[in-house]
């Protein structure tokens, strides 16, 4: 009993430990702040990805493409945890803008903007055409054109705010752009000698907004089959890109890809020794975190980074922890002494300070807590804040493409930090507490004299 | 009558820099139970590490310390705790009262660090009824809600003298408890002790004073290490 008592007393009447409580509620409040803004970041990250991609995506790595892709399609449509699949064409090429007689290097990527609503969350990116995906390629001010949807960063416009959104007019803008394309036949090479490049002439119809900076900043929808003309990829045999697969409500990811890439090992046996049936040995099954992997690794070894960072600050906590209670004990040597020679035991002293370490970091990692949440709360309206009178912005939205900065504070983050921290105090207070306890009551007390 | 408390031929010696200091030199001395012995001897002679031994708070270089038919210097450390804890009660010079805890919390002390948080609501309160009436014994009744750093040397002392009866020990052992005291309530303090005395309590008093050790039963002096008489 008299450990609770003596580890509470210490607490309360201890005015060095009040250093301790703000060492600790400090180090709380900044991973706190820090994880919760990187794993929002980084959530916000992965989910672009996945809206962008789809559950599972058969590619091919090279721009030929592969062919046979309607047969397979059916074939995927059977399958009762399948729910949709979209074909996409892809190609490199050149824009035009002739109204701003401005040029870029793009990617095209032909697709059925319906299906491809169905799969990805490609409808949710538009702006005009969002609740109307089916006419996303008709442009309102030409429904007879061809139309085309720009990532929302290619066009230079200067569009894009300082709080982050963008700059719309109530309807599209007339702009007809020129998009040339280099088309390759089966093997891989040019595929007319003569007229090495494809041209046609597009309308603007609206905008894709992903969230994902390379693909806003790169690519430009066109209908499916007008991509795989640009890109020769509509004879001898109709060829794509990728076939972006959405899974049925509940299924998992990972056994619905191993079941679709069996069916596709079954498929392209089958149709291996068929004109063009090289091009398979280029395809790969993968689910959208394989398939998105280059771009997601580097932000998760960003954050990983910071982890480490933030563990090396929970060392510093140890040891403003351990240089306290060292103090503490050097101060309460006597007490000490006097504990042994009432007959308190060695562990009973040991536990007088691992308590008193976890009233420390309860009440700081509490008050840290409670502060960080109230700082991430407040985020958004600070920095709005601080942009209005001074300025500043932590992300310059003109140059970041971040909506508001991550402040959902997730449970199971907030129990590691708590756990963590309550760790690193007793681990603090272990040592001096050891050398406590196992002092002789009269090396303590300093009471042998002669 | 039963001897409490027994040493054999006990050596202890410290190492002050580089030359080894020889304190006990083969003590041997015996202790029957309800005696109030006063341990005298000249500074440096050796009678406080004398009482830490007898005490379980330091341990002999050789030579036995036996309490009954227990071997002190061999206890392991639960029942070490549990000698300190039952069998004896200190009272220091420097009263060494623990300065977070108030009159009546550091008098309960002893109690309270042989008992669990579970068993202590059961226990408290005939826990704390006895340390109100050790301390309304030694006149400290109206000072109990103080914390040590409020009271007199002496009100101190009693208040360590209340802790060292607080789990009625049979043996009390105190190193020079009116050291610190002006003469009269040093007086007080070896009043209380032979109260206790008369109540069957066995003393153990270490005194470099005459005058205080003839108040009690038999007097030992230590010189140079050894028991004189």
């Amino acid at each position: 009993m008299i450990k609770w008592l003596l580890a509470w007393r210490y607490f309360f009447k201890r005015p060095i430990s009040i250093l301790a409580v703000v060492a600790v509620a400090l180090c709380v409040f900044i991973v706190l702040v820090v994880m919760t803004v990187m794993n929002g970041l980084l959530r916000d990250f992965k989910q672009k990805n996945h809206n962008y991609a789809g559950d599972c995506i058969i590619a091919s790595d090279s721009l030929v493409g592969f062919g046979y892709y309607e047969d397979f399609t059916s074939i995927l449509e059977e399958q009762p945890y399948i729910e949709a699949v979209s074909p996409m064409a892809k190609g490199v090429g050149l824009v035009h803008l002739k109204q701003y007689k401005w040029d870029s290097g793009i990617e095209i990527h032909g697709i059925d903007p319906l299906l491809h609503s169905r799969v990805t969350s490609f409808a949710d990116t538009l702006h005009y055409q969002k609740q109307t995906p089916e006419d996303a390629f008709r442009p309102q001010y030409a429904p007879q054109s061809d139309g085309c949807i720009t990532g929302i960063e290619l066009i230079p416009l200067g569009r894009r705010k300082t709080d982050g959104t963008y700059l719309y007019h109530d309807k599209p803008m007339r702009m007809e752009l020129v998009i040339s394309a280099f088309p390759l036949n089966i093997k891989g090479g040019l595929l007319r000698s003569l007229d090495l490049v494809s041209t046609k002439s597009f309308y603007y119809s609206d905008d894709s907004h992903s969230g994902l900076v390379k693909v806003d900043g790169a690519v430009v929808y066109i209908p499916l089959e007008q991509a795989q003309i640009l890109c020769g990829m509509d004879s001898p045999i109709k060829r794509i890109s990728s076939l972006h697969i959405r899974f049925a409500d509940g299924e998992s990811v990972q056994s619905s890809v191993a079941k679709v890439r069996r069916l596709w090992d079954e498929f392209v046996a089958q149709n291996i020794n068929k004109p063009g049936g090289s091009l398979f040995s280029n395809v790969r099954v993968q689910s959208w975190q394989q398939n998105r992997r280059s771009v997601i690794a580097p932000m998760e070894k960003e954050q990983i980074m910071m982890t480490m960072l933030f563990l090396m600050l929970g060392v510093i906590t140890v040891f403003i922890v351990f240089v306290v209670l060292y103090m503490i004990i050097s101060h309460k040597s006597k007490d000490i002494g006097i504990l042994k020679s009432m007959g308190v035991s060695m562990s009973s002293i040991l536990g007088i300070f691992l308590l008193f370490s976890i009233f420390i970091a309860s009440t700081g990692s509490l008050v840290g807590s409670v502060l960080g949440w109230i700082f991430l709360y407040k985020i958004n309206d600070l920095e709005d804040w601080l942009y209005k009178n001074h300025n500043w912005q932590l992300w310059d939205r003109t140059v970041y493409a971040i909506g508001d900065i991550p402040n959902q504070v997730a449970p199971e983050v907030l129990a590691i930090i708590v756990g963590s921290a309550v760790f690193a105090c007793m681990i603090g207070a272990l040592v001096p507490g050891l050398q406590a306890a196992r002092k002789k009551p009269v090396q303590s007390l300093q009471v042998n004299q002669l | 009558m039963e001897t409490i408390i027994k040493t054999d031929n006990i050596k202890k010696s410290y190492k002050m820099g580089k030359t080894q200091l020889e304190v006990l030199r083969g003590v041997d001395l015996s202790i029957k139970k309800g005696e109030f012995v006063a341990v005298v001897g000249a500074s440096g002679s050796g009678k406080s590490t004398l009482l830490h031994i007898l005490g379980a708070l330091d341990t002999p270089d050789s030579g036995s310390v036996h309490y009954q038919d227990q071997r002190l210097d061999r206890l392991r450390w639960g029942k070490l705790n549990h000698f300190r804890n039952k069998t004896v009660g200190f009272v220091f010079q420097f009263y060494h009262l623990l300065d977070e805890l108030t009159v009546l919390e550091n008098a309960m002390a002893p109690a309270m660090a042989s008992v669990g948080t579970v068993g202590w609501p059961s226990l408290k309160p005939k826990i704390q009824e006895r340390a109100y009436g050790l301390l309304e014994r030694f006149g400290l009744k109206d000072r109990i809600k103080h914390k040590p750093y409020e009271l007199s040397g002496g009100e101190r002392q009693r208040v360590a003298i209340a802790r060292a009866l607080m789990n009625a020990p049979p043996l009390l052992l105190a190193d020079e408890p009116t050291g610190n005291l002006d003469s009269q309530t040093g007086h007080g303090i070896l009043e209380a002790f032979k109260e206790l005395n008369a109540e069957g309590q066995t003393i153990v008093m270490v005194t470099h004073d005459e005058r205080i050790a003839d108040q009690a039963s038999r007097t030992i002096q230590l010189l140079d290490g050894k028991v004189k008489s």
